[in-house]
C-alpha cells in the first residue's frame, strides 16, 4: 500500500466518532476516544471547523459534525434553482444589451438550455428551455469548457464537427481558445454555430467557486460588434450579471 | 444595477419613485423613464400575532421603514431628490388603522387583512340575507378581510373611541392613506385622502357613484367623520414635507393587486394578470362597467387616472398556490427548494392519475365551500411522489383556469393572453401547463416588480413624466411566452378529472355550527 497522510486519517477517525454514538462530544472526550494528545487533537478540530465540516456549538463548547458534511454528499445545483436566482439579473442582462440572454449547464455531451429571456424588441420569438447546443462551438459551451473539467473531458472526445465555416474543428487550436477564455473570464462565438450571429458568455460559479452552469447573449453580428472587435459594453454587461447571478449564489467577489 | 449617471444628454436624468407598503416589507423602488428598476430598499417589519387568527402591525414602525426605504433607495441610486419627479403608493390592501387626527398617534395596532376576527361580526352584519347583503352596491361579500367590519371591531372594543369619533378626532385610513398623510406633513397639515381602489376594499363604498354609502356605513357601525376623500388613483395629492422627498408631489395610489394589473399595462377591456405567490390573484380589466360576479369573483375598481372615467376589474383570488409548493417542502419533505419541484415533477412525464386539491382552509373562488377540505385522489401503487409533484404544479394550473372560466361566465369577455408575474413564473413545467390548461399564450414581462411599476407609472402620468398609457405600453417588453401545446381532448379529459376531484373535497367537515 502506498504511503497515507496520517493527519487524514486522524481527521477522518473525529468524523467517524461524531458521526456515531452520543454525536456531541467535548475536546477531552474526542481526544481520549482515538488516543491523542488534547492538542493535536483541538488542531484536527479546529480545522476541520474552517472546512465546515464539524460545528462548536457556542454554549456548551462541543462538537457536532457540520453542515457541509451534508453539501458534499448532495452538491449539484438544482437547474430550477439557478433560474430562479438568475431571473432578475439575466432580465436585466436582456434589457441593458438589446439581446436575448440565455443560462446553460453542461448536459451529457452538450449545453443544455434552462433559461431564456427575449430580445426586448416586439418581435416574435421562441422559448428555447430545454433546447441543446454544441460545446465546442458556442460560447455557453466554451465556458463551460473551460472552467468545468467534466465538460472538458466531454467536448475533448467530441468529433469537433463543422458546423459553420466557422467553427474550429482542430482540438489543439480550440484548447488554445480555451486558455483565452480562462485568461478573459468570457467566451465568444462569432459565426461559428449560426452565420452572421455572435454570442458573449461568462461562468455562474457557487459558493465553493466552483461553475455551475454559464450565462450570456446572443445576436446579430452587426449589433454585436463595435468598431470590428465584439462591444466591449455588451461584455462588460454579460460579465457583471455572471458576478450577480454568482453572488446570488453565494460565490464571493471574483 | 443600471448606472445612474450615464446619461448622454447633458442633462440631469429624472426618476418616479414608488413605496409598496406590503404585507411583510416596506419597499421603495426608483424606476427611470423607461421603466427600469434603478434601485431598490425593502425593510421588513414585525408580524404581531395576539391570538389565533389575528394579525396586526405597528404603524409606526411601518412609517418609520418606509422613510428609511425612501432615503435608501435614492442613496442607492446617487440621486438627489430635485431628480424624482414624483412618488407613487402601493399598499397591501385592506389592512386598517386609525389613528389620532391632532397628536398622529395609532389608537391600536393596525389590523391585517389576513386578520379573521371580524368572522363573527360579518355573519351578524350579514343578518337575514347573509355575506350578499353589499355585494350589489359595494362588488364585495361581507368577508373579514375587508376594512368596514374591522374599523366597527376598533371602535367596539377600544375604549372611548367611539365617542372620540363621532367628535372627529379620529382619522381611518388604509396603508395609503397612513403613508400619504404623514408623507405631506402628518399633523402639519397632511391630506387624508384615499384612491379608489383601496376604497373600494373598505365595504363602504359605492361601486357606481364612488363616494362612501352613507346607508352601508351606518349599517356597519362606521361613522363618516372618519373617512378619508376618495380620489382618483393617478393625480398629486399633495406635496412630501420634510425627509429625504422633501417638495417631490405625492402623485399615485393604488391597492397592491391592482397596481400590478396597472404595472402590466392591462389597459385594453378583456386584458388580465395574475400575480402567483402564495397564494395568487388573477385581475381583468372589465372597463368602464362593474360587473356583479354570480360566479363567486369579486368587483373592484381596476384604477382611476385623474378625471377620466374609472375602469372596473373582476378579481379571482386563489389561497394556497406557491403555498402548496412550501407544503411539500416544509411537511412533507419531499423537496429541498421551492425550485426542485419542478425538476421532481419533470423526472416523470404526467401525473400518473393523481389530482391534488389544496382546500386546505376550504375551497375559495368560484366555489366558497367552507366545508371541503384537502385531497389527494387517483392514487394507484404506480403513483410516485414525482406524479405529485406534478399534481401540485397542475393544482395552481387548474384553479387558474377556473378563475378564468368564472370571468369569462360573468363577463362574456373571452382572456385572450395571460400576463404573469411572481415569483412562481421562473418555474417553465407551472407556466407551460397554465398556458396548456386555458389554451391561451402565456406572457412574463421583462420587470418583474409590476407592483411597484404600477404606482410608479400612475404617478409619472399624473406629472406628466408619461404623456398616457401608449406611452407606458411602449415600455412593456416581453421576457418569455409559453404557448398552448396541449392536445384538446386531453385537456377536456384531464379537466374532467379535476373537476371530480374537487367534488371530493366537498362536504368533509359538518355543517358550522
Amino acid at each position: 500500500m502506498a504511503r497515507t497522510i496520517q493527519s487524514l486519517e486522524r481527521a477522518a477517525a473525529v468524523l467517524r466518532l461524531l458521526a456515531g454514538g452520543e454525536r456531541r462530544l467535548g475536546l477531552s472526550d474526542i481526544a481520549s476516544a482515538i488516543g491523542l494528545a488534547k492538542a493535536t487533537t483541538h488542531g484536527l478540530l479546529r480545522t476541520l471547523q474552517q472546512e465546515g465540516f464539524v460545528e462548536q456549538d457556542p454554549s456548551s463548547g462541543r462538537y457536532q459534525l457540520g453542515a457541509e458534511l451534508l453539501r458534499l454528499g448532495n452538491s449539484y445545483l438544482d437547474v430550477h434553482e439557478l433560474r430562479a436566482r438568475a431571473l432578475v439579473w439575466t432580465d436585466d442582462l436582456a434589457r441593458s444589451s438589446g439581446e436575448s440572454a440565455y443560462v446553460g449547464v453542461l448536459h451529457q455531451q452538450g449545453v443544455l438550455i434552462v433559461h431564456h429571456v427575449f430580445r426586448p424588441d416586439d418581435s416574435r420569438q421562441v422559448l428555447e428551455v430545454g433546447a441543446m447546443q454544441p460545446l465546442h462551438s458556442t460560447a455557453l459551451g466554451k465556458v463551460l469548457a473551460a472552467y468545468d473539467p467534466v465538460a472538458h473531458n466531454e467536448v475533448m472526445e467530441s468529433d469537433f464537427a463543422a458546423i459553420t465555416e466557422l467553427t474550429v474543428t482542430d482540438p489543439a487550436e480550440f484548447e488554445r481558445g480555451l486558455e483565452r477564455v480562462r485568461a478573459r473570464g468570457w467566451a465568444s462565438d462569432v459565426g461559428e454555430t449560426w452565420d452572421g450571429v455572435a454570442s458573449i458568455a461568462a461562468p455562474i460559479l457557487d459558493r465553493r467557486r466552483m461553475p455551475v452552469g454559464a450565462v450570456g447573449i446572443t445576436g446579430a453580428e452587426e449589433r454585436m460588434r463595435s468598431d470590428g472587435a465584439l462591444s466591449p459594453r455588451l461584455i462588460a454587461a454579460v460579465r457583471d450579471c455572471a458576478r450577480s447571478v454568482s453572488r446570488d449564489l453565494g460565490a464571493g467577489r471574483f | 444595477m443600471t448606472d445612474a449617471h450615464d446619461d448622454t444628454s447633458g442633462a440631469p436624468r429624472e426618476y418616479i419613485a414608488a413605496i409598496d407598503q406590503g404585507t411583510t416589507s416596506s419597499r421603495c423602488i426608483v424606476f427611470d423613464r423607461d421603466g427600469r428598476v434603478v434601485s431598490v430598499e425593502q425593510k421588513e417589519h414585525e408580524q404581531i400575532f395576539p391570538k389565533p387568527g389575528w394579525v396586526e402591525h405597528d404603524a409606526t414602525e411601518i412609517w418609520t421603514n418606509v422613510q428609511e426605504v425612501v432615503a435608501g433607495a435614492l442613496a442607492k441610486a446617487r440621486i438627489s431628490k430635485e431628480q424624482v419627479k414624483a412618488i407613487g403608493i402601493t399598499n397591501q390592501r385592506e389592512t386598517t388603522l386609525l389613528w389620532d387626527r391632532a397628536t398622529g398617534e395609532p389608537v391600536h395596532n393596525a389590523i391585517v387583512w389576513q386578520d379573521t376576527r371580524t368572522d363573527a361580526l360579518c355573519r351578524e352584519l350579514g343578518r337575514n340575507v347573509g355575506q350578499d347583503r353589499f355585494r350589489r352596491d359595494t362588488g364585495l361579500p361581507l368577508a373579514s378581510y375587508f376594512a368596514g367590519p374591522k374599523i366597527r371591531w376598533l371602535l367596539d372594543n377600544v375604549e372611548g373611541l367611539r365617542e372620540r369619533a363621532e367628535r372627529g378626532e379620529i382619522m381611518f385610513g388604509t396603508m395609503d392613506s397612513w403613508v400619504i398623510w404623514n408623507l405631506t406633513g402628518g399633523t402639519e397639515g397632511g391630506v387624508h385622502v384615499t384612491d379608489v381602489t383601496n376604497a373600494s376594499r373598505t365595504l363602504l363604498m359605492s361601486l357606481r357613484t364612488l363616494q362612501w354609502d352613507e346607508k352601508i356605513c351606518n349599517s356597519i357601525g362606521v361613522p363618516t367623520a372618519l373617512l378619508p376623500e376618495i380620489r382618483s388613483s393617478a393625480e398629486v395629492f399633495g406635496t412630501a414635507r420634510g425627509g429625504a422627498l422633501d417638495g417631490v408631489p405625492v402623485a399615485s395610489a393604488l391597492g397592491d393587486q391592482q397596481a400590478a394589473l396597472f404595472g402590466q399595462t392591462c389597459f385594453s377591456v378583456g386584458e388580465g394578470k395574475s400575480t402567483y405567490g402564495t397564494g395568487t390573484f388573477l385581475l381583468m380589466n372589465t372597463g368602464p362597467k362593474a360587473i356583479n360576479s354570480y360566479a363567486g369573483l369579486v368587483t373592484t375598481v381596476g384604477y382611476r387616472i385623474g378625471d377620466q372615467d374609472p375602469v372596473y376589474a373582476l378579481e379571482g383570488s386563489i389561497a394556497v398556490t406557491g403555498a402548496l409548493v412550501q407544503w411539500m417542502r416544509d411537511q412533507m419533505g419531499l423537496i429541498n427548494s421551492a425550485a426542485e419541484i419542478e425538476t421532481l415533477a419533470l423526472s416523470v412525464d404526467d401525473n400518473g392519475g393523481a389530482y391534488f386539491v389544496p382546500a386546505f382552509s376550504g375551497l375559495f373562488a368560484p366555489y366558497w365551500r367552507s366545508d371541503a377540505r384537502g385531497v389527494i385522489s387517483g392514487l394507484t401503487r404506480y403513483v410516485t411522489k414525482a406524479h405529485l409533484a406534478r399534481a401540485v404544479l397542475e393544482a395552481t394550473a387548474w384553479q387558474t383556469r377556473e378563475i378564468v372560466d368564472a370571468m369569462k361566465k360573468d363577463s362574456g369577455m373571452e382572456l385572450t393572453t395571460l400576463k404573469v408575474d411572481g415569483g412562481m413564473t421562473s418555474n417553465n413545467l407551472l407556466m407551460q401547463n397554465i398556458s396548456d390548461f386555458l389554451d391561451v399564450p402565456v406572457v412574463r414581462p421583462m420587470v418583474s416588480e409590476t407592483t411597484c411599476l404600477g404606482a410608479a407609472y400612475a404617478a409619472g402620468l399624473a406629472v406628466g413624466f408619461w404623456n398616457d398609457v401608449e406611452d407606458l405600453r411602449a415600455n412593456w417588453r416581453r421576457a418569455a411566452e409559453w404557448t398552448p401545446q396541449m392536445d384538446a381532448a386531453e385537456r377536456d379529459r384531464e379537466y374532467q378529472f379535476w373537476l371530480k376531484a374537487v367534488k371530493r373535497t366537498m362536504g368533509w367537515l359538518d355543517e358550522e355550527s
